[in-house]
């Protein structure tokens, strides 16, 4: 009943963990796998190990988190040997990975040609690290055009070009994405970014000052930028953003997402959130007469 | 939900061992013995503790120095603020019978909480030497230093094992260095003996979101800190490696030279 696809790739339920949750490890990925993702998201990965920045790295307040993690990953060369085997695992696994340039990106992607990834996920959109995403430029509609064809000419696996909600525009970066090569569309990253400061020692909270924003409050924003990008391309989308339980994914498919990335939600509902969101995506179809998942993507531009 | 520090203030410092200092704050917050808290210094950097004394009003938490953020926190003085966060993760379950609690290091100060706890616990309390034991007067314990220099010369795992010549136990408990930790568990396996260990990681967000963790597929943030032989059966990476701070697996000697 959950099945959906990606490009070519068969999920057999539509809820992906999103980049930067757990995902640091292989094991922390079967885990995840365990407790009910159709597909997992790695941590985005880098060309040399990046510590990230100091802590606090996460707060979270009410419906939204706040996150400056910088990135922290150990580089491609430990990565691809963390991420080994992955045919091992019972779902398939998207490798993310970042660069400062076109050409780092290329060989961060050439770092990991020995791993059994089923996609590579381009974040353009991180936007609390100096260098790499909206910090750097990455973002918009010409940049996004630049990176993705470097990546496209390099890869045959199925390209995931992730998006920030930050632009008005959105329509056009995800249209530019499509015209270099992209097989699907993630939006959205973390919106902002935002502070959060203590008033009782005069200082922002976050190590970094500021972070990105997530979870449910980011919910209105991410399901917008999924209707309107669904409107602009014909490439799949992986609508991410505050997806919390069943009905937020059906919101999410309803707007135009194929499937749904699951990141912040492993914090309010722990990691068999997975399970859950399924569980309760599977009562309301029941109830509701539909049988597929095809049925509900895009069902409001109907 | 909210994770944020609050703030509070030092109320007095107590000199424990070298290196090693109680810092008392008046805080009220429930917790069980085993879970952990996340102290903050505005704009340096965040580290998790355990808390050693509770009273009606009041938390104390023994810290050994150790880095960048315990050098800082050894400078601060009373009346200076902090941020606390926490509890996190799953503390202790605590067993109704003949228990033995092993402390290494400052071990014995994250264990205080549930020694109050716990039905005449036999205790072993032991350091690499005299000046680095930490609540001699606190608790009636069997010491041990590595250098002799007070109690049995040698380590908590000596005296363990002399102990299960002669007496029983249901459940043992211990926090210290992971290679003592691992050794204990070596012998109650050994001697069919229910553990509870404390371990430690790079615990960053505190609430099973970031990642770098993870021991095995257990999340020790969250699953742990604590975990039981049950578990550590199936933790191939206790004891033996853990992850450093940009994710890198390393061996324990590598990620405590950090
Ligand atoms: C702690 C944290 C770390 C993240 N790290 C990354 C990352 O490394 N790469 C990336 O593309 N997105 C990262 N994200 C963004 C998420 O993948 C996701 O796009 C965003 O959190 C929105 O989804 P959510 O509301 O379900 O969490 C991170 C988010 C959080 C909360």
């Amino acid at each position: 009943m959950l099945k959906t696809r990606i490009s070519k790739i068969e999920l057999d339920n539509p809820t992906i963990l999103a980049s930067g949750i757990l995902g640091v490890t292989k094991d922390s990925l079967k885990r995840v796998i365990q407790n009910g993702a159709g597909a997992v998201t790695t941590k985005s990965i880098s060309k040399e190990p990046r510590k990230g920045h100091k802590s606090p790295i996460i707060l979270t307040e009410g419906d939204f988190m706040l996150n400056a993690v910088g990135i922290s990953n150990p580089g491609v060369g430990e990565a691809s040997k963390e991420f080994s085997a992955l045919k091992e695992l019972k779902a398939p696994v998207f490798g993310s990975i970042v660069g400062t340039t076109p050409e780092e990106f290329v060989e961060v992607l050439q770092g990991f040609s020995k791993n059994d990834f089923s996609a590579i996920e381009v974040p353009l959109s991180c936007p609390h690290t100096p260098g790499y995403g909206t910090m750097a430029g990455q973002g918009t509609p010409e940049a996004t055009h630049k990176i993705t064809s470097a990546i496209r000419d390099a890869t045959k696996l199925p390209l995931i070009i992730k998006l920030s909600p930050n632009t008005q525009d959105l329509s056009k970066v995800a249209k530019a994405a499509e015209e270099a090569g992209a097989d699907a569309i993630c939006a959205v990253n973390s919106l902002g970014p935002g502070m959060k400061i203590n008033i009782d020692v005069k200082k922002p909270v976050l190590g970094f000052g500021v972070g990105g924003l997530t979870g449910p409050a980011l919910r209105p924003i991410a399901v917008r930028c999924v209707f309107d990008i669904y409107k602009s391309v014909d490439i799949p989308i992986i609508g991410t953003g505050g997806v919390t339980y069943g009905r937020d994914a059906i919101e999410m498919l309803m707007a135009g997402a194929s499937a749904v990335g699951v990141g912040t939600a492993v914090y309010y509902r722990e990691v068999n959130v997975f399970k859950k969101i399924c569980d309760e995506m599977e009562s309301w179809m029941k109830e509701n007469n539909y049988t597929k998942i095809e049925q509900l993507i895009g069902a409001v531009h109907d | 939900m909210t994770e944020l520090p609050t703030i509070i203030k030092i109320k007095r410092i107590v000199d424990e061992a070298e290196d090693v200092k109680t810092f008392f704050f008046d805080y009220k917050i429930d917790f069980e013995p085993g879970q952990f808290f996340i102290l903050w210094i505005p704009g340096l950097d965040e580290k998790p503790f355990a808390i050693s004394h509770q009273n009606k009003e009041e938390i104390g938490m023994t810290i050994h120095k150790v880095g960048e953020f315990t050098k800082k926190l050894f400078l601060m003085k009373k009346g200076d603020k902090i941020g606390i966060r926490g509890p996190y993760g799953k503390g202790f379950s605590i067993k109704k019978s003949k228990s033995c609690v092993v402390g290494g290091g400052v071990g014995v100060a994250e264990l205080s909480i549930l020694i109050n706890k716990l039905k005449d616990p036999v205790i072993i309390n032991g350091a690499r030497s005299k000046n680095n034991l930490v609540f001699l007067d606190r608790f009636k314990a069997h010491i041990t230093t590595d250098d002799g220099s007070l109690g049995e010369k040698g380590f908590t795992t000596d005296v363990f094992s002399k102990l299960l010549e002669t007496e029983k136990f249901d459940v043992v408990y211990t926090c210290g260095p992971e290679i003592m930790m691992k050794k204990i568990f070596e012998i109650c396996e050994k001697h069919n003996i229910e553990l509870q260990v404390s371990m430690e990681r790079y615990m960053s967000c505190g609430f099973g979101v970031c990642g770098k963790c993870m021991c095995n597929d257990q999340i020790v943030c969250k699953d742990g800190p604590v975990f039981d032989s049950k578990k550590l059966r199936k933790m191939s990476e206790f004891g033996e490696s853990a992850r450093l701070r940009t994710g890198k697996k390393a061996t324990l000697k590598e990620y405590y030279g950090k």
